[in-house]
């Protein structure tokens, strides 16, 4: 089979059965890429996962782009990123299409009415653990805390927000630098 | 053909800012696409779109844009057009970080950078948490108690499928 062929199936796989997104999918695709496939290696794999953390964009296809591009490169990373979006694609179109005519059911409506809280607390619940692992310390749960409230309720565009606080740590983090090679 | 360039335009934005995946993106699409000037979903359309992103395969960013695509058009191309969108900055990005991939390795600007950007993606979850507290989801007491249940559960990591299914019909008894 050539290399393109399985790079699409491979990645098709892992978009078709990565239900939950996000970090859910990271066991999956480790499986498939680094211990069947042999694509990249387990460190190389680690340090992929940071790459895709600290690029924006969904994890899932920041993962496909980086390895899509080591095994072929500018056309292996679109085929790879084609295959992890193209099943969640046409699923939600297919619901999208169904979805306005079956809002107005009342046992559809009865569902969502169950489920809308269950999302926000999926939400909320990570919270705590999530700052904890990454390791924020007492200034950056201020900034946290700081961003959720402007967003929330100040109404500040995210984008801003992310522009601004990018530039400010690239600054301070320049600034700390030539410090400490004054002193 | 205004719609389609509007479309494209505003998911590229989205995928350009959208730090920290998943949960994080929420604020940011929602900030783009619940509120003015677009409105092109209400409230609990977009609820809606994240619980069902939370049951379909696939990125909460990539099924939003299909969603809204297709709604806010009315055909597939609309789908297309939001989701390519969507994908182009972080394919674009990602590739030049693949090329680089040694340099970047040790690039002491982007862990500056990042070292700024992880408390604000704790804060924009935060802020998609408390926006969505509102009263669209949380319509009497018995959303309340689901709220805390489901809260307790991903606390000690249940299932998220198994735990909005179980919502799901707990809603269909209760209401």
């Amino acid at each position: 089979m050539p290399q393109l062929l399985k790079l699409f199936l491979t990645f098709f796989k892992i978009g078709m059965f990565t239900l939950g997104g996000g970090y859910a999918m990271v066991p999956l695709i480790q499986r498939e890429i680094v211990e069947k496939r042999q694509w990249i290696e387990e460190k190389e794999f680690y340090e992929l996962l940071a790459m895709a953390q600290s690029s924006p964009g969904p994890v899932a296809v920041n993962a496909s782009v980086f390895v899509g591009y080591k095994v072929g490169g500018v056309t292996g990373s679109i085929v790879a990123t084609l295959g992890t979006t193209i099943p969640s694609f046409v699923i939600i179109l297919i619901i999208a299409a169904w979805l306005v005519d079956y809002r107005s059911n009342p046992y559809v409506e009865a569902f969502f009415k169950g489920i809308r809280p269950a999302v926000v607390a999926m939400i909320a619940a990570p919270l705590y653990a999530l700052s904890r692992a990454m390791n924020i310390g007492t200034a950056g749960l201020c900034l946290a805390a700081a961003v959720a409230l402007l967003v929330a309720f100040a109404g500040i565009s995210p984008a801003v927000l992310i522009a601004v606080v990018a530039c400010a740590s690239l600054l301070t983090g320049i600034l700390r630098q030539r410090r400490q090679k004054q002193v | 053909m205004q719609i389609y360039l509007s479309l494209f335009a505003t998911f590229f934005k989205i995928g350009l800012f959208g730090f920290g995946g998943g949960y994080a993106m929420l604020p940011l699409i929602q900030h783009e696409v619940v509120a003015a000037p677009h409105k092109w979903l209400s409230m609990t359309d977009f609820i809606d779109i994240v619980a069902i992103s939370q049951m379909t395969p696939g990125p909460i960013a990539v099924n939003s844009a299909t969603y809204v695509g297709y709604t806010v058009s009315g055909s597939a191309w609309g789908a297309v057009v939001a989701t390519l969108g969507v994908c182009l900055p972080p394919l674009i990005i990602m590739l030049l970080i693949s090329k680089f991939y040694l340099k970047f390795r040790e690039n002491h600007y982007m862990e500056m950078v990042f070292s700024g950007l992880k408390p604000a993606i704790i804060g924009l979850i935060a802020a998609a948490a408390l926006t969505l507290m509102n009263s669209h989801n949380f319509i009497d007491y018995k959303s309340a108690l689901i709220f805390l249940a489901v809260f307790a559960a991903t606390v000690y990591k249940l299932d998220p499928i198994k735990l909005i299914l179980a919502s799901g019909l707990a809603g269909l008894a209760l209401y």
